[in-house]
């Protein structure tokens, strides 16, 4: 997998904190690689919207991966709980339903960002680097910039 | 079953063949099937609920699924390792979250249940009144069978009640 221009933070320099939220055991591992490939450590991980929101306070992660379609609690529904508890909660949504009412539902409730499956690496790191620089938790990287580590 | 319907479906699981695979699929084969389904290989199974209701199986050759898990994990993965089962239930909920997002888009307002694996040998048909579209596509590492079986309730009951009472 092609390696990307390290996202970290800018308070101690170290690797950027993810928590990994999705129901299937293969998307979170495909996540995890593509967090790998970002230069990023993954703290925390979900099977469920109500397994998310313990998860996130246990771990305070800089950004969440969420998907929608989940059992027990649906992504928009956890989404809606963590941002109400941590308003500064940094969520993208990556599902493969990307229909818009989806989309602008889990705006509504907090969700920064929203990515499709199959989610293309370029697309995933471009939006992370967006929603983190945004918010000045890593320094600016070049758009676009990736170089082999 | 509406062609609008299933064009989706069609062009989604291409799309997410190519990306997954690396590698062309072309259909092979196209049927209608009004009994239960019988697996093939290893299979997942999504339901719809709302104004289109039924239910889609994608069933992979444990071959082609082994060649997507191992594409993304970078190393030979057996077929029948959990991780295939995984993925194919994770191909399910790509191929048809994107057919999915598609009608919706075009004005079709119904809800997606999560992928489950299928684990018996057959599959009830998904209604009374169904009958199933069976798309097999064939790909460098085996066959990919998409199995469609839904029906647009609204449209139906507006046909119905315009029907002339004999």
């Amino acid at each position: 997998m092609k390696q990307f221009e390290a996202l970290t933070r800018k308070k101690n320099s170290e690797p950027v904190r993810y928590l990994i939220v999705d129901d299937s055991v293969f998307a979170r591992k495909s996540l995890a690689k593509m967090i790998e490939s970002f230069g990023g450590q993954v703290i925390g991980e979900a099977g469920d919207g109500c397994t998310a929101i313990t998860e996130y306070s246990r771990t305070k992660p800089d950004i969440v991966l969420m998907d929608i379609t989940m059992p027990q609690m649906e992504g928009i529904e956890a989404v809606e709980r963590i941002v109400q508890e941590h308003p500064d909660a940094r969520i993208v949504m990556v599902s493969s339903v990307g229909y818009q009412d989806n989309i602008l539902a889990a705006l509504q409730k907090g969700a920064r960002h929203f990515v499709q499956k199959p989610v293309k690496p370029d697309a995933l790191y471009e939006i992370i680097r967006y929603v983190l620089n945004d918010d000045g938790v890593t320094a600016a990287v070049g758009a676009g910039e990736e170089k082999s580590r | 079953m509406r062609m609008e319907l299933i064009q989706p479906f069609i062009g989604s699981l291409d799309a997410v063949l190519a990306e997954m695979m690396e590698t062309p699929a072309k259909i092979a084969d196209l049927t209608m099937e009004v009994d239960g389904y019988r697996r093939k290989g290893t299979a997942a199974v999504v339901t719809f609920r709302g104004q289109i209701e039924g239910r889609v199986i994608l069933d992979m050759d444990p071959s082609a699924a082994a060649h997507v898990a191992g594409c993304l994990f970078g190393t030979e993965v057996g077929p029948t390792e959990p991780l295939v089962r995984e993925t194919v239930c994770e191909l399910a909920n790509m191929v048809i979250g994107n057919a999915v997002t598609q009608l919706n888009d075009r004005g079709f307002q119904f809800k997606v249940l999560p992928p489950e694996l299928l684990t018996q040998e057959e599959c009830a048909k998904a209604g009374n009144d169904s009958e199933a579209t069976v798309l097999c596509f064939e790909t460098s590492n085996g066959r990919v069978y998409l199995n469609i079986a839904m029906k647009y309730l609204q449209r139906r009951t507006r046909e119905r009640s315009a029907a002339p009472v004999a």
